[in-house]
């Protein structure tokens, strides 16, 4: 009984110890980076496109379009192979072929970030520069890159809402005379409109906060791109580019550009966690 | 097996989750080497009061009760009662048979192993009694290495019984333990408890009132947390006093 | 002019044949990423490239303190995060009640398995490189990872000892268990093919990542003597000699080994995930 007393002192230690450091990180990020949007204003760091560290301005604009661009692009590529595959997996594939197929969509996520790029950089770009112009290192190219990146986490999330549908929904469509993929456009993906949703903010998350893949197919211009053929700079590529020698206010802005992305995916994360919430709900009203 | 002669008696015990009370003012003794039933429809409080006795019900939160529930005269809610040692004498069934994903012979010995008996020769000792009593020893001496997942229903609830018995208990309490099982292995499970009887306390909540008049001493009717009646079973089936076990024998609601 | 109604059973076809289409894309660019990066990278792996030391910058020679750096700083993050992380998962499913604490909790840890690693490796730099004065060393690079494989540690293990029912921790304790016996004996035994899935995948995270080790644990190609060394891990060394040009054939031999590393883990992870697969439907 005593000896019971004492572990469980000694796992809730560790667990305060763990979790207080993790909530560590989040403090310091925020404590280093806002006071320079403070000192630089908030409009001057969020809406001017004028980032010139030796001069001391600091303005993340174009790199938070480039991130959005890049991100949305991501996001629609991501999107229309993930459905597809998710869809052909729960619904039109055999049982054996479909838990062959996971796993190798797993590996997919577990293939380095810089061997994408450097792929990205030796195939696609060239490709890209010789059959649509441009100089190849483009938002079009990150945007593939990252597509390919965020598809096993929207695939598997898809997946899942996908069979967290009632087989009685399908089963009673069937039973109406409809063809399955009737049933898939008709109910199907209706019922898991909240997962599949949370699915791709999810996605879109991983693919905000990548970095070095960016970095090496993207470009990394500091104008804001006005077209898919355009280079473009993210936030991560801008921290990950200059933190190796950037010191005093620099630092801290990069810090601040930290923050920014932080923020941007507590709220993506958020926003999936609503949205998955009110599928929940909704079922349990039923 | 050590025979035994604990008493448990209710005084005055009410039990309630989140302020809404499950069993109410109840006042029931439990004598030794008997076979209890407790009948009733469902949310009469049944299920409740069986994991009090064991003080299972720690374990829900919103628990709270009032009055005792003693053993041997001390109240098994005091603050220096050692619950570990309250649930190896009192040892309960439940009515899904869950056997731990383990062998039959691991599931037999987790009992012990967790008091700290690890001697081999003790535990296999144990076990063939355990075994024997649950009418099971036939049919596994010879499998006691293979999962327990490969057993039937019927004989992973006799290993379920088993593994309680590797204890040595003073109280068996069984919450509807063949529910979900084909007539032969609930017949083996009413033999068996007839022959442990001898030696322990049987307390055993069953939906099914054929079943306590097969196989019980005295029977015991709850209704909505109250202890409508308790006699020998033969005069509560033929002759009971309260007109509410009289509809309920009858059918008249449940 | 009359509307050309399709047949559902044509749409049918013309709509899986292009998801079966899709798939294929996907599958063939995995296919295609793997063999490009092996047929140019494995004829340059040989034993001499696996033992031996760079030169002149990694242009000639073999990539072994490399080796080494990838095994100290990914190997000594998960040492440091895996039971740190599966004692809070404990703690929180099993010591503590269900409530706003514990949801407010798994909700920053799903937030921080979010943030991307370029974060964390600002924070280790300033924190640990800077103000706990490591410098760019092993340990700060092990300890930044370690603190980002860190949420992910603690979502898998919790998640996989919720999934023990609670069926089993009820006979665990109805047979005189305490509270530590029944997690030590049942639960733990019984979650321990999803909690190993998880480490052994934060163990892939943490061979492939490279941005966060760049700021922490710096890029030296010299053999690490100690932890307060700086070095070098396979991730970073293929990015700066692919980046700078210095050789492509190391480059792609480089990548070979670390994707041949990455392919063992995620076998065992998948591994570990039918055995627990297998467990549950039981």
């Amino acid at each position: 009984m005593k000896r019971d007393k004492v572990i469980g002192a000694i796992l809730l230690v560790v667990a305060l110890s763990a979790i207080s450091g993790l909530a560590l990180i989040t403090v310091f990020i925020f404590r280093e980076g806002v006071p320079i949007i403070l000192r630089v204003g908030a409009k001057q760091f969020f809406l001017s496109t004028d980032w010139e560290p030796s001069l001391g301005h600091f303005g993340i604009l174009s790199m938070m379009v480039g991130s959005l661009f890049v991100t949305v692009g991501a996001a629609v590529i991501g999107v229309v192979f993930s459905l597809g595959l998710a869809i052909v997996l729960t619904q039109f594939s055999p049982p054996w072929l479909s838990a062959t197929l996971k796993p190798v969509i797993e590996l997919l996520a577990g293939i380095p970030s810089v061997v994408y790029g450097f792929v990205g950089v030796v195939t696609l770009v060239p490709l890209i520069r010789h059959s649509l112009g441009g100089p190849g290192l483009s938002v079009l190219a990150a945007s593939i890159v990252l597509g390919v990146m965020v598809l096993p986490t929207i695939t598997s999330i898809a997946i899942d809402a996908l069979q967290a549908v009632p087989k009685s929904y399908l089963e009673g469509s069937m039973a109406l005379g409809a063809t399955r993929w009737q049933t898939v456009t008709m109910v199907l993906l209706r019922a898991a409109r909240s997962g599949l949703v949370a699915a791709v903010i999810l996605g879109m998350g991983r693919a905000i906060g990548e970095t070095m893949a960016v970095i090496m197919v993207a470009g990394n211009a500091l104008d804001v791109p006005h077209g898919l053929l355009d280079p473009v700079r993210t936030l991560t590529s801008n921290i990950a580019l200059e933190m190796g020698y950037a010191s005093g206010d620099h630092r801290q802005a990069l810090f601040a550009t930290g923050v920014t992305l932080f923020v941007i995916i507590t709220l993506l994360n958020t926003a999936a966690l609503a949205v998955s919430r009110q599928r929940a709900g909704r079922r349990r009203a039923q | 097996m050590k025979t035994s002669t604990t008493t448990i008696r209710a005084q005055g015990f009410t039990a309630s989750f989140d302020g809404q009370p499950a069993v109410k003012s109840l006042d029931l003794e439990i004598l030794p080497n008997e076979r209890l039933a407790i009948i009733g429809p469902a949310r009469s409080g049944k299920t409740t009061f069986l994991r009090s006795l064991n003080r299972l019900n720690d374990l829900s939160p919103g628990f709270a009760h009032t009055g005792k529930i003693l053993r041997d005269g001390k109240d098994i809610y005091d603050a220096d009662v050692d619950v570990a040692e309250l649930r190896r004498k009192v040892g309960m069934v439940y009515a899904t048979p869950v056997p731990l994903p383990w062998s039959i012979y691991d599931n037999l010995a987790y009992g012990l192993r967790l008091a700290g008996i690890r001697d081999r020769a003790r535990l296999d000792e144990r076990m063939e009694a355990a075994l024997g009593y649950a009418f099971l020893w036939n049919e596994v001496k010879d499998r006691l290495r293979e999962p327990a997942s490969i057993l039937s229903g019927g004989q992973q609830q006799r290993l379920c019984i088993a593994r309680v018995l590797m204890l040595e208990p003073e109280v068996l309490i069984l919450d509807e333990p063949c529910s979900g099982l084909d007539p032969i292995s609930t017949a083996k499970i009413e033999d068996a408890l007839v022959a442990l009887k001898e030696k322990h306390s049987i307390v055993l909540v069953t939906n099914n009132t054929k079943q306590a008049a097969r196989a019980s001493d005295r029977t015991a009717f709850f209704l909505l947390g109250a202890l409508i009646e308790v006699g020998p079973t033969a005069q509560v089936f033929t002759r009971p006093t309260q007109k509410q076990t009289n509809d309920y024998l009858m059918g008249q609601f449940g | 002019m009359r509307k050309l109604r399709v047949p559902p059973v044509a749409t049918q076809r013309i709509a899986v044949g292009f998801m079966w289409i899709l798939t294929t894309i996907t599958f063939a660019v995995l296919v295609f990423i793997l063999a490009f990066i092996l047929t140019h990278g494995l004829p340059h792996v040989t034993w001499t490239f696996l033992t031996q030391s760079p030169t002149s910058m990694g242009r000639e020679g073999g990539i072994f303190p490399i080796i080494l750096g990838t095994l100290l700083v990914a190997g000594l993050a998960v040492l440091v995060a895996a039971p740190i992380g599966v004692a809070t998962a404990v703690y929180l499913s099993e010591y503590t009640r269900e409530g706003r604490l514990t949801s407010v909790i798994r909700f920053g840890a799903d937030c921080l398995s979010g943030v991307p690693s370029i974060i964390f490796g600002l924070f280790g730099f300033v924190f640990f490189a800077i103000t706990l004065r490591m410098g760019l060393s092993v340990l700060s690079g092990s300890l930044t990872l370690a603190l980002m494989v860190l949420p992910t540690i603690i979502r898998t293990s919790e998640e996989a000892i919720r999934a023990v029912p609670t069926s089993y921790r009820e006979v665990s304790l109805g047979l005189g268990g305490t509270r530590w016996q029944t997690v030590f004996y049942v639960v733990l035994r019984s979650a321990l093919p999803g909690i190993s899935t998880g480490i052994v995948l934060s163990l892939g995270r943490s061979i492939s990542e490279t941005a966060a080790v760049m700021l922490t644990a710096g890029s030296a190609l010299r053999l690490p003597h100690s932890l307060f060394d700086s070095s070098r891990t396979l991730a970073l060394h293929f990015y700066l000699l692919s980046r700078e040009g210095i050789s492509m054939p190391n480059a792609y031999a480089t990548a070979s080994v670390l994707i041949i590393a990455i392919l063992a883990l995620n076998v065992l992870a998948y591994a570990l995930m039918r055995r627990f697969a297998v467990k549950a439907a039981r």
